[in-house]
């Protein structure tokens, strides 16, 4: 029969795409542990870079890192997630519902770099913070709060009508519906499409490259309105920037293991996170 | 006929609009106090949604629109300085299906006390008492603290039921709260509702022409968004007087 053929011919094709998708990142995992694993040493992870990186450690990156991300959820967050709570429940389906929606998806559309240059020409230049990590992470911020606002809205949709309705029924408001009979239940799902997000935001370079990013700063910063380098960016300059880039080779696939390894930790933290609270939740 | 004082619900000339869709024309009804009423009729007549003028339940929905009166104890209740927290603690609810909120039996309970504001040491004899009225007590006395999706179907509506009861209403609307369920919990739902009768004035949309004859004083049919015919359950099942309730009745359409 030719039609049981071609069947279990199309299964095989999607079954090797995807496998192929699977080598292409279990490839690039393993050659970056590979090649980067010589490189981790306690003096490397808590060491300050030397000769503009091409020796010491990486210590200043990673504290930047961190503090552009932990900065980025702080503004981001607490924004996203009201968005989201009043496209979600309070705002009427509309024409101006319609285009705030149209707004966030071109939002999440536009390149980094784009945002760069935004956050350089308003929290850089003209709000004056100076390249800084507040100008960074409200650069960062505004990238995100697009995943943030869709993410969380998504787990707010997921809350059944029934439990508002039941709610309301009993003579709640709206807002206490939504503080006691809905944000409980969905809160989880809003952090983790978050975390998923932020992840992203920690691995950007174009971004901070404009409004925080420091070329060679051996030292961590004393304010938020301090300079700092970051993993992305430092591995940006130990790739192209150096005289001999040959020579600092350990150094870049250690940098880059650093970065993959924090990436990859938070949005296995947010996956382990969500089939945790997925359990208790379910109707 | 009877007079303004005898009445806990009643509407003049209302009409509802979902959009530019007039979903009920002119309903006028006098519903007395301590009675069951059932609302019958063929499903898309208007008797869910009006059910769900009376708690104001429909103003959830965009679009939708009523003209007319609506009064419960005296009171119009589409009237712009009208308390909705209070008028639904008054006027609860049961939804076709049930709709326990995924936490604790207990919790459940107390949901409508605690945002109330009513003292907590009452929490205890309130969620005990509903539990006792709603018929469900002795099954779930040891395990208050249970999640109450863990409990059948039926035991997940006289939850509900309960959970009503535990702001204590005065009025007790029920949109076909037993359709969802097996023979055996329906009947307990009816057994249930004969006895909250007593206590409530109980407000009952089904589609269970029997379930009507059993549970209710008085019967209201709805078709097409018109109130079609509405008087006392005896009357309307053996002599009614439009000829529509009776082709309904004796299951000509519908």
């Amino acid at each position: 029969m030719p039609g049981r053929k071609l069947e279990t011919s199309i299964h095989w094709v999607m079954r090797i795409v995807t496998y192929s998708m699977l080598a292409v990142i279990a490839y690039i995992i393993i050659d970056i542990a590979w090649h980067g694993l010589p490189t981790i040493s306690w003096e490397f992870l808590t060491g300050f870079p030397r000769r503009s990186g091409a020796e010491g450690g990486i210590l200043p990156a990673i504290a930047g890192t961190l503090l552009l991300v932990t900065g980025t959820i702080i503004v981001a967050l607490p924004l996203g997630m009201a968005s989201a709570i009043y496209l979600s429940e309070y705002a009427r389906s509309g024409r101006f519902t319609y285009f705030i929606r149209l707004a966030i998806i071109t939002l999440a559309g536009v390149p980094s770099i784009v945002f760069g240059l935004f956050g350089l020409g308003l929290f850089v230049l003209f709000l004056k913070m100076g390249a800084s990590i507040l100008a960074g992470s409200l650069t960062l911020a505004c990238m995100i709060l697009p995943t943030i606002i869709v993410s969380s809205e998504e787990a707010l949709k997921a809350v059944p009508q029934a439990l508002r309705e039941g709610s309301l029924a009993l003579g709640a408001t709206k807002w206490e519906t939504i503080r006691r009979n809905v944000l409980p239940y969905s809160v989880s799902g809003m952090l983790t499409g978050s975390i998923l997000g932020i992840g992203r935001a920690a691995g950007e370079t174009a971004p901070i490259l404009l409004t925080v990013a420091a070329f060679y700063l051996p030292k961590l910063p004393r304010s938020i309105f301090d300079q700092v380098m970051a993993l992305p960016y430092h591995l940006y300059v130990l790739a192209t920037q150096m005289p001999n880039a040959d020579e600092v080779r350990p150094m870049q696939y250690g940098t880059a293991l650093v970065l993959i390894a924090l990436v990859l930790g938070l949005n296995m933290f947010a996956i382990i996170f969500r089939n945790r609270v997925r359990k208790k939740y379910r109707w | 006929m009877v007079g303004e004082n005898s009445s806990i619900v009643k509407t003049i000339n209302l009409d509802f609009y979902y959009g530019a869709v007039k979903a009920l024309h002119g309903i006028s009804i006098n519903i007395t106090p301590g009675q069951a009423t059932a609302l019958i009729g063929p499903s898309g007549c208007g008797k869910s949604t009006f059910l769900r003028t009376l708690n104001r339940m429909n103003d959830i929905i965009d679009g939708t629109r009523v003209e007319g009166e609506v009064y419960i104890d005296n009171q119009d209740i589409y009237r712009g300085d009208i308390d909705v927290v209070a008028l639904r603690r008054k006027v609860g609810m049961v939804f076709q299906k049930s709709n326990p909120f995924p936490k604790s039996i207990f919790e459940n309970i107390a949901y409508g006390p605690r945002i109330h504001g009513f003292d907590k040491s009452s929490y205890n004899e309130i969620v005990e008492r509903s539990l006792i009225r709603a018929g469900l007590w002795n099954e779930v006395k040891d395990r208050l603290d249970k999640n109450a999706l863990d409990l059948s179907g039926g035991q997940q509506q006289r939850l509900c039921i309960a959970r009503a009861l535990a702001v204590d209403p005065r009025i007790l609307l029920m949109d076909e709260p037993a359709s969802a369920l097996d023979p055996k919990s329906t009947a307990r739902i009816e057994d249930l509702i004969a006895e909250l009768r007593e206590r409530y004035t109980i407000i009952i949309v089904t589609h269970n022409m029997q379930q009507a004859a059993r549970v209710s004083d008085f019967t209201a049919f709805f078709y097409e968004g018109e109130l079609v015919e509405f008087g006392a359950t005896k009357q309307i099942f053996t002599k009614p007087i439009k000829k529509q309730t009776e082709d309904y009745i004796t299951g000509r359409f519908g």
